[in-house]
């Protein structure tokens, strides 16, 4: 018998008790719904993710201070004295991958204006830092390379600090209080939102370097350096080199630790990719056990659709019908159920992250790749749950299926 | 391996014309059940050719079903050969014999066993469709199969909507659409009342003689197997008598002493009103 007319005669026999054909459907159709929703609305957070990430700078490369060990105690990232401006100066003369770098060293202080007063980070830093971080000014401007040289007190806001310290009022050219020192504030700088690690990135103030390090801190190093490479691909290439730069020029041996830390965007993309997916994995994963249930489902109706039809199985043989034309024809009947199943699936997955998107305004997006494994895999659930049930149809002898009452 | 007339111990027949469509080699059939082994056939030789028109009689445990299902290819015997239209498949596969069943053999039952809620032309259709006939060709043979038992006009009805002797003549047409070397019916007239089972006899004598088909039909009723032109009776196991049918009924005689289906109705109506009073 040609595949045309068993998937006619499946078809038939499906529509021959289409209720009992519709629950068993229920278990795919829910599973392959879940798994394509779950996708959906994972790989939409994957894109947030990474937009935010991108919103950082796509070919950032951080260079933080690293620990140095002083008798065996560790101190911890940004403990050591060795990160200065000479090294951030050698890494752009040196490594031309590198396009821009801005030092940076942070102390937290409390912050005064009239009768508010708050206590956030004050980063020092140059000015070229906002543009290494696509982080533009809202209002006024950003300190210049002058005022970083004389070690002005001038600062910009972050969206945060200024809506706590200025209520009503324009704070472009307002001085207020960071520690005992007054500072004028020059501009406030967009919001830039929460980080991926749920930090509010503007609680903070930004100042020239020279000024932190000299009147604020106390200090002549730095805690981080915040660089460019020409391209995201620089970005990655860029590590080695810096890593063996820093080393010789911190006359670090062989076989000891660096005493700073590399890290580029590329890095930290990864990392949130790879968080995202796994959460993604899990809860398809999940998702697929209704997938799994649905398959069992399908096997049980299959072996009371061939009792059932014992007889007819019986007749079927004795005008002809080999044990593979029976095999194939309730197995036919499984897959086409399954896969039935795991079209109204794929439909009611894509209404659903629609209508998730709609409310939520989280963005969804459609992944081809769920859309198709949903179809395999619930066309290898139909094969797998339908052949033992078909297989026993086959088995049947014709004159006991004849017999059966 | 002698000749198969030596084998036989039964008389020669002289109703048998041609060469023989079957040919049973000392055949046995024995069912394991566990502690006790069963002997439902012990060396049955038999030789059927073409144009017969054989009943198999004999009481019940006497090996007539066995020796039915061997005919038809539904079982295998222990030992012995089985030759049908000249082949031996006595040791062929389960997909071989699915083959054989499809074009050689017809199959009608007690049962009718026709597919519920699918029409009498699609019953009719489906050993064609095993046989990998194209559609429109089937169409056109089960259509011809219908007509030779006089239900061409009801090929859209299921089988719900027709009575049990249209059933049966659908089972028959059925048998018929892959031109089978033989028929093998199985009490065709069991679940059918006595107008009925005549006009079924009709019909299997019509195509007997007509279009000179092979006819095996099993029964227990004497009756039904003075249509047929010879007679097997199988006991425990062994065929015990051949012999050919003397004062042949011939259904179409018969049919008209037989009072019509209305006849019927109308004198049941009678005894029934006489009762009362």
């Amino acid at each position: 018998m040609d595949f045309m007319n068993t998937f006619r005669l499946a078809l038939r026999a499906l529509a021959r008790n289409k209720m009992r054909s519709a629950l068993t459907m229920l278990g795919i159709i829910i599973g392959v719904g879940a798994v394509i929703a779950v996708v959906s609305i994972g790989q939409g957070a994957q894109y947030l993710v990474q937009q935010g990430i991108q919103a950082m700078g796509t070919n950032a490369v951080f260079i933080a201070a690293g620990s140095n060990r002083a008798g065996g105690v560790r101190q911890g990232y940004g403990g050591v004295k060795t990160l200065t401006v000479d090294d951030m100066n050698a890494i752009l003369k040196e490594i031309p991958l590198i396009q821009q770098a801005a030092p940076a060293l942070s102390s937290r202080q409390q912050v005064v204006y009239g009768n508010q007063n708050w206590n956030t980070s004050i980063t020092g830093t140059t000015p070229n830092y906002f543009e290494i971080r696509t982080w533009p000014v809202q209002a006024g401007s950003a300190f210049s390379d002058e005022e970083v040289d004389i070690a002005a007190n001038v600062c910009v806001l972050g969206t945060t600090v200024e809506k706590i310290l200025f209520v009503d009022e324009n704070p472009i050219g307002k001085t207020i209080r960071i520690g005992n020192l007054p500072f004028r504030v020059d501009g406030v700088l967009e919001s830039k939102g929460q980080n991926v690690t749920g930090q509010d990135q503007d609680d903070v103030i930004f100042a020239p370097y020279t000024t932190v390090q000299r009147k604020i801190s106390g200090i002549t190093w730095l805690q981080f350096i915040a660089a460019s490479a020409v391209s995201q691909e620089a970005s990655v290439a860029a590590v080695a080199p810096i890593t063996s730069l820093l080393r010789e020029r911190h006359r670090i041996r062989a076989g000891d630790d660096d005493d700073f830390l590399i890290r580029t965007q590329a890095d930290i993309a990864d990392l949130q990719n790879q968080t995202q997916a796994t959460m993604t994995y899990l809860l398809g994963g999940i998702a697929s056990v209704s997938l799994l249930v649905g398959g069992i489902g399908i096997m049980n109706i299959m072996l009371v659709s061939v009792t059932e039809r014992t007889r007819e199985i019986g007749v079927r043989m004795a005008v002809g019908a080999t044990e593979d034309d029976v095999r194939h024809q309730f197995l036919v009947e499984a897959v086409t159920l399954s896969m039935m199943g795991g079209f109204i699936g794929i439909i009611f997955g894509l209404m659903g992250s629609a209508l998730i998107s709609n409310f939520l305004s989280w963005p969804t997006l459609i992944s081809g790749k769920a859309i198709i494994a949903a179809v395999i895999f619930s066309a290898a659930v139909g094969i797998f749950f339908g052949y033992y049930p078909a297989h026993k149809a086959a088995q049947l002898d014709p004159i006991e299926a004849l017999r059966y009452e | 391996m002698a000749e198969p007339a030596a084998i036989s111990t039964e008389p020669a027949i002289p109703a048998k014309r041609g060469e023989p469509v079957i040919r049973l080699e000392n055949i046995f059939k024995t069912y394991d059940l566990g502690e006790v082994q069963v002997q439902a056939l012990r060396g049955v030789s038999l030789e059927i050719g073409e144009g017969e028109f054989v009943a198999v009689m004999g009481p019940s445990g006497s090996g007539k079903s066995t020796i039915m299902n061997i005919l038809g290819c539904l079982d295998r015997p222990t030992k012995g050969r089985y030759f049908l239209d000249g082949v031996d498949v006595s040791h062929m596969t389960k997909t071989e014999l699915a083959r054989i069943r499809n074009r050689k053999l017809g199959f009608v039952f007690q049962q009718f066993n026709l597919l519920s809620r699918t029409s009498a032309l699609e019953n009719v259709e489906l050993p064609a469709v095993y046989a990998g006939i194209p559609a429109e060709e089937r169409a056109r043979r089960a259509m011809e199969a219908l007509t030779r038992v006089g239900l061409a006009e009801r090929a859209g009805h299921h089988p719900s909507q027709l009575s049990g002797g249209q059933q049966q003549r659908v089972a028959i047409a059925r048998g018929l659409v892959n031109r089978p070397a033989i028929l093998l019916a199985d009490e065709p007239t069991g679940n059918l009342d006595s107008r009925t089972s005549v006009e079924i006899m009709d019909i299997l004598q019509t195509l007997n003689v007509e279009q000179n088909i092979t006819i095996v039909v099993v029964t227990h009723e004497p009756d039904i197997a003075q249509y047929a032109t010879r007679n097997l009776l199988f006991r425990d196991g062994k065929l015990v008598r051949d012999s050919v049918v003397q004062d042949r009924f011939v259904a179409r005689e018969v049919l008209k002493t037989l009072p019509t289906v209305e006849q019927q109705a109308a004198e049941d109506a009678l005894q029934e009103s006489k009762q009362p009073a």
